[in-house]
C-alpha cells in the first residue's frame, strides 16, 4: 500500500480551502446586478388563499417584482414532482396532489410559499414582504399521522381521499400468519420513529442567473445531485431545455438527504432570473430551513416477532403509518416502502415477513429521505423487537442474535433482498470484546452503588446501499436509473482530471477518489483533481445519497480507468515498438514483458497527444475515456453497535458512557474518512434517540423552528466513540466497497433505546428520550424479566 | 447610512452602511470575506464566530457599527505569512472537518478557548467549551482531538517564543 493509495488514511486535499475560509458555498456566490428574493410564507397550517394584495409592497423601496402562484401558472411552470411511483395493495397508483412552487388557492403547511418578493437588497425584499396583505380562510390542521386517515379529519388534497397517499404492502401475508399461528412466543411493540429535521449547517441557497445573449439559465444551488435537479427542472418543471440550463452545486455544507430534493425556492430563483433578466439570490435563514427543508422519519408502527420454542425467529409482521407531510417530496414515496420494508429481515434468517405501510398526508412540511432513509426506521423496528424478545424469553441479547444470524451467503430474504456476503458473528465478537461486555455486570453494580441506573443495548444493523441497480429499482417504481458516470481526462503532461457524477458535500471525494486514481495509475495524488457539481463540466450523474458514491461512483471511475489503461498500452506499444499485448503496466510504468524497455505514464500521455509514434487513423490521438457503472446488486453494510448508558434517576439525564461500533463496509479506501463518517452518523442517531424531535402543535405550528427549541447534539452531549471494522469485500463491484455514510445513523437509535430500557427495566420510553421522558419513565416500576 | 471603520485582518477598512447591518453582513457582503458563515442567525451554531479585540464573538448577532474602531480577525486572517495557524493545521491533521461549513467558526472559537483556558485542555473542558458551536458532520469526536492538538501546539509555540 502506497502512502496515498487505497487503504491509506490520507489527509484531506479539500481541507486547505475550508480551514482558511476559502470554501465557495452558494451564499458566497455573487453575480453582477443581482437582486434578492424573500419568500412570503404561510402562517397557517391549512387555509384557502382568498386574495393577495401586493399593491403597497410593490411601491416599497428597492422592490423589483412580486410574484405569486398566478404568475407561475401563467408561465406554465410545472409543479414539483415525486419521482417514485408506488402502487397500493389493490393495484391503484399513489394519490399525489399538485405541488406548485408558489401556492395556488390553498396553503398546506406553515412555511408554504405564498409569494416571492424580489428587491435590490434582501432587507428591502423582506421589508416589502411584510406589506403584502393576504386574506386567508383558515381550515382545520391535520397533524397526527395516526389519525390523518380518519373520516373526521380535514382533507389536505382533494385528489387523496382520507388523506391517504397509498396503502402498500410487501411480503407473504399467509405464510407470515401461519408462522405466527405456530409461534411458541410472540413479542409485540408499538413504536414511534420521531420526526427529525435534517439541519445541514449550511442553509439551502440558490442564485438564478440568466444570460439573454445565449438564452441560458444558470442555477447555483445547494444540491447533492445537480444533474437530477437539472433533469427535473428541465423535463418536468419546464424552465428550459437541458442544454440551456446549467446547474452548479459548488461547495455544499452538508446534506444528509435534505439537499437531494428539488424545492420551490430554487425553482423560483431560476425562473424569476429569466423573468426579470437579473440574477436572483436567496439564502434560507435557519427558521426557513426548519419550516421548509424536507423532514425525516415520522413513522407510527405496530410490530410483532414470532419465535419457535428453540428461540428461532420464524416471522415478522409490521404495520406502519408513514407521514408524508403536505406534499410528496422528490423521493418521499420510496422511503417508507422500498427503502424500509426490505430491511425488516435485519441480519437474521427469518422465513416469513409481511409489512403493511399506509402513507398519509398531513398539514406539515414534506417528509423525505434523511440520513439512512427508511433503513433507520426498519432497524429501529427489528432491533427493538429482537432486544425485547431476548428479554421476554430470558435469553442473552448477544447470543439470541447470534443464534438467528444469517450465516450462509448468498441469502435470499422473504422481502426482496439477496444478501451477498457478510460475517455477522465476527462483528459481534469483536464488538463484545471492545465494549468489555463481560464487565457490564460489575459496571452496573458500580453505578447502582452511586444511585445510578446503567444499561447496555445492542443494535445489529444491516442496510441496503450502493443504490442501486437501475432495472431493479425501475421495476419497483423508480423514475430514474441509479447508475453513476465518470470521465477520466489525462492531460498531455500526465496530470489527471476525474469528472464524476457523484457530489461531495463532506464525504471527502476529492481525497478518496484521488487515492483510487493515484493508486491505479501510479502517479502522485497531487497530480489528480476531482471535478464535480457542474452540469456543464460533468455530462450526467445521479449524485450522492444512499451511501452510493464509493460503491457506484468509484466503480464508474474504475471502469473508465480500465479503458485508459487499455488505450495507454496501445500508445506505449507504439513507442516501445511492441505489441500492446506484451505491455505490462505497474507502478506508473509501461514495460515490455521480460525486458527493461519501459516508459512512464506521463510520457505515454504526452505521446498520446503529440501522436508522432502512431498512425492517427488507426489509433485515435488523445487519452480520455468515460464510463457508466450500473450496479448488479445493492451492497449490504452491516455491523454491531453496543451502547452503554448511565441514567441519573433524580434528573432523568442519560449519559452515553460507552459507544462501540464494529462495522463491515467491505474494502476501505481511507479508514480516517470512514471513521469520520461513522462518528457523524452515530451522533445523528444519538441525537434522534436522546435530543431531537420536530414538534407541531394541534394548530400545525412548528414549535421547534430554531436552535433554541430543536435540540441539536452538542459536543458535551456525546462521548468519544470506539470504532472498528471487519472486512468482507463486496463481490458486486470492482473495489469491494459497501458504503459507510449512513451506517451510524441507522444503527445507533435502537442501541441507545435498548440501553435505556435495559437500565429502566421496562420498555415505556419514547424518542427523543429527553430528561423529562426518562424521569417519568423512572417513576414506573420495572417489569419482572424472564431472566430474573 | 452611518460611517463605520475598523481594522479587519490587519487592514483598515471603512464604509457607509445601513445602521442595521450586522458584523457578519459587513464582513461577507461589503468586504467579501466569505469565510465567516451564517448557520442559524440566533447565535447558537457559532459558524459566524470571529475575534473582536481579541475575544470570540458571534458576528451574526453583532451590529457592525458596534465594532467601530475595533480590531477584527476572521478565519482569513489566521494564517500568517502563508503558514497555517496551529489550530488550522490540527483540524486537517485530525480530520476535524467534513463539509467545512462550521469549520471557520470552530477554529476561531477554539483559538479563543486556548487563549482563555490555556493549552492543557482535557476532553471534558473541550467538549464543554464547544457548547456554542454546532457541527452536524463529525460527531465532534475528531474536533475534540483537533482542539487538543491545536492547543498543545499553541502552547509550545508560546513557550518557544518566550524563550527567544
Amino acid at each position: 500500500m502506497s502512502a496515498t493509495g487505497i487503504g491509506a488514511s490520507v489527509k484531506r486535499l479539500e481541507d486547505i480551502r475550508f480551514i482558511t475560509g476559502k470554501g465557495r458555498y452558494v451564499d458566497d456566490v455573487n453575480r453582477p446586478g443581482q437582486a434578492f428574493a424573500y419568500f412570503l410564507r404561510s402562517p397557517h397550517a391549512h387555509a384557502t388563499i382568498d386574495k393577495i394584495d401586493a399593491s403597497e409592497a410593490l411601491k416599497a423601496p428597492g422592490v423589483v417584482a412580486i410574484f405569486t402562484g398566478d404568475d407561475i401558472a401563467a408561465d406554465k411552470v410545472g409543479g414539483l414532482i415525486c419521482g417514485w411511483m408506488i402502487h397500493s395493495k389493490d393495484g391503484s397508483p399513489m394519490q399525489a396532489g399538485a405541488h406548485p412552487a408558489l401556492a395556488q388557492g390553498k396553503v398546506r403547511y406553515v412555511g408554504d410559499h405564498v409569494a416571492v418578493v424580489i428587491a435590490d437588497t434582501y432587507a428591502q425584499a423582506r421589508d416589502a414582504g411584510e406589506q403584502i396583505v393576504v386574506d386567508y380562510t383558515p381550515l382545520p390542521a391535520v397533524v397526527d399521522p395516526a389519525k390523518a386517515a380518519e373520516a373526521d379529519q380535514a382533507q389536505v388534497h382533494d385528489a387523496a381521499p382520507n388523506n391517504t397517499c397509498f396503502n402498500w404492502h410487501l411480503g407473504d401475508k399467509a405464510a407470515t400468519e401461519a408462522a405466527f399461528a405456530a409461534a411458541a412466543h410472540v413479542t409485540k411493540l408499538d413504536l414511534v420513529n420521531n420526526r427529525l429535521i435534517p439541519n445541514a449547517m449550511e442553509p439551502r441557497a440558490a442564485v438564478g442567473d440568466y444570460d439573454s445573449g445565449t438564452d441560458t439559465i444558470t442555477l447555483y444551488t445547494t444540491s447533492q445531485n445537480p444533474h437530477v435537479a437539472r433533469l427535473v427542472l428541465s423535463a418536468f418543471i419546464g424552465l428550459a431545455p437541458e442544454h440551456k440550463l446549467r446547474v452548479i452545486a459548488p461547495d455544499v455544507g452538508g446534506g444528509f438527504g435534505s439537499k437531494i430534493f428539488i424545492y420551490a425556492e430554487e425553482t423560483v430563483c431560476a425562473w424569476a432570473a429569466k423573468k426579470i433578466d437579473r440574477p436572483v439570490k436567496w439564502t434560507a435563514d435557519r427558521t426557513e430551513a426548519f419550516l421548509s427543508d424536507a423532514h425525516g422519519r415520522d413513522h407510527v408502527t405496530h410490530a410483532e416477532l414470532a419465535l419457535d420454542a428453540s428461540g428461532r425467529m420464524t416471522g415478522v409482521r409490521v404495520h406502519t403509518i408513514a407521514n408524508m407531510g403536505s406534499y410528496l417530496s422528490t423521493f418521499a414515496s420510496s422511503v417508507p416502502t422500498y427503502l424500509y420494508a426490505p430491511l425488516l429481515s435485519g441480519q437474521y434468517d427469518i422465513p416469513a415477513i409481511y409489512a403493511e405501510v399506509d402513507a398519509v398526508y398531513t398539514t406539515t412540511a414534506p417528509v423525505d429521505a434523511y440520513r439512512g432513509a427508511g433503513r433507520p426506521e426498519a432497524t429501529f423496528v427489528i432491533e427493538r423487537l429482537v432486544e425485547l424478545a431476548a428479554r421476554e424469553t430470558g435469553r442473552d441479547p448477544a447470543e439470541f442474535r447470534r443464534q438467528n444470524f444469517v450465516t450462509q451467503f448468498p441469502h435470499q430474504t422473504p422481502v426482496i433482498m439477496a444478501y451477498d456476503v457478510g460475517d455477522y458473528a465476527q462483528a459481534l465478537d469483536k464488538a463484545l470484546a471492545l465494549a468489555d461486555y463481560k464487565g457490564v455486570g460489575a459496571r452496573k453494580a458500580a453505578s447502582a452503588a452511586k444511585g445510578k441506573l446503567r444499561g447496555v443495548g445492542f443494535s445489529a444493523f444491516i442496510e441496503a446501499c450502493g443504490i442501486a441497480p437501475s432495472a431493479a429499482v425501475g421495476s419497483l417504481g423508480a423514475g430514474v436509473g441509479l447508475w453513476e458516470s465518470a470521465e477520466v481526462r489525462v492531460n498531455p503532461i500526465g496530470t489527471v482530471e476525474i469528472l464524476t457524477g457523484s457530489h461531495s458535500h463532506g464525504q471527502s471525494h476529492e481525497t478518496t477518489f484521488a487515492q483510487l486514481v493515484s493508486d491505479r495509475l501510479g502517479i502522485p495524488i497531487g497530480n489528480v483533481s476531482i471535478v464535480h457539481g457542474d452540469t456543464d463540466k460533468v455530462q450526467m450523474g445521479m449524485g450522492t445519497y444512499g451511501s452510493r458514491s464509493g460503491a457506484v461512483g468509484m466503480s464508474a471511475i474504475v471502469k473508465a480507468l480500465d479503458k485508459i489503461e487499455a488505450k495507454a498500452k496501445k500508445v506505449a506499444g507504439h513507442v516501445l515498438e511492441a505489441s500492446d499485448q506484451d505491455i505490462e503496466f505497474k507502478d506508473g510504468k509501461f514495460t515490455v514483458k521480460g525486458t527493461d524497455k519501459s516508459i512512464d505514464f506521463g510520457s505515454v500521455a504526452l505521446q498520446a497527444y503529440v501522436a508522432h509514434k502512431f498512425n492517427g487513423q488507426e489509433l485515435e490521438p488523445g487519452l480520455k475515456e468515460s464510463a457508466f457503472w450500473d450496479p448488479t446488486n445493492f451492497t449490504f453494510p452491516a455491523g454491531v453497535h453496543i451502547c452503554e448508558v448511565e441514567i441519573d434517576p433524580e434528573t432523568g439525564v442519560v449519559k452515553v458512557d460507552r459507544y462501540t461500533a464494529v462495522d463491515d463496509f467491505g474494502k476501505l479506501i481511507n479508514p480516517m474518512v470512514v471513521h469520520g463518517q461513522v462518528h457523524g452518523g452515530i451522533a445523528q442517531g444519538i441525537g434522534q434517540a436522546l435530543l431531537e424531535g420536530a414538534v407541531y402543535n394541534d394548530d400545525g405550528q412548528l414549535l421547534t423552528a430554531s436552535y433554541m427549541d430543536y435540540c441539536m447534539p452538542r459536543a458535551d452531549n456525546l462521548p468519544s466513540f470506539t470504532i472498528d471494522t471487519i472486512e468482507t469485500p463486496c463481490p458486486s463491484n470492482p473495489l469491494g466497497i459497501k458504503g459507510c455514510g449512513e451506517a451510524g445513523a441507522i444503527a445507533s437509535p435502537p442501541a441507545v433505546i435498548n440501553a435505556i430500557t435495559d437500565a429502566l427495566g421496562h420498555e415505556d420510553v419514547t424518542m427523543p428520550a429527553t430528561p423529562q421522558v426518562v424521569w417519568r419513565a423512572t417513576q414506573k416500576a420495572p417489569l419482572k424479566r424472564a431472566a430474573e | 447610512m452611518v460611517h463605520v471603520s475598523m481594522t479587519v485582518n490587519g487592514r483598515n477598512v471603512s464604509a457607509e452602511i445601513d445602521p442595521r447591518t450586522l458584523l457578519v453582513q459587513f464582513l461577507r457582503d461589503t468586504l467579501r470575506l466569505t469565510g465567516t458563515h451564517v448557520g442559524c442567525d440566533t447565535s447558537q451554531c457559532g459558524a459566524c464566530t470571529v475575534h473582536v479585540d481579541g475575544a470570540a464573538i458571534k458576528s451574526c448577532t453583532t451590529l457592525a457599527i458596534s465594532c467601530n474602531g475595533s480590531t477584527v480577525t476572521t478565519i482569513e486572517g489566521l494564517a500568517k505569512a502563508g503558514k497555517l495557524h496551529p489550530m488550522q493545521q490540527a483540524f486537517q491533521d485530525n480530520h476535524g472537518l467534513q463539509c467545512g461549513f462550521c469549520t471557520p467558526g470552530m477554529i476561531m472559537a477554539s483559538v479563543d478557548m486556548v487563549n482563555r483556558c490555556g493549552p492543557d485542555l482535557d476532553e471534558a473542558t473541550i467538549r464543554h467549551e464547544l457548547e456554542g458551536n454546532i457541527c452536524r458532520c463529525t460527531g465532534y469526536h475528531n474536533i475534540v482531538r483537533s482542539v487538543a492538538q491545536g492547543a498543545r501546539e499553541m502552547g509550545a509555540a508560546a513557550t518557544a517564543q518566550a524563550a527567544e
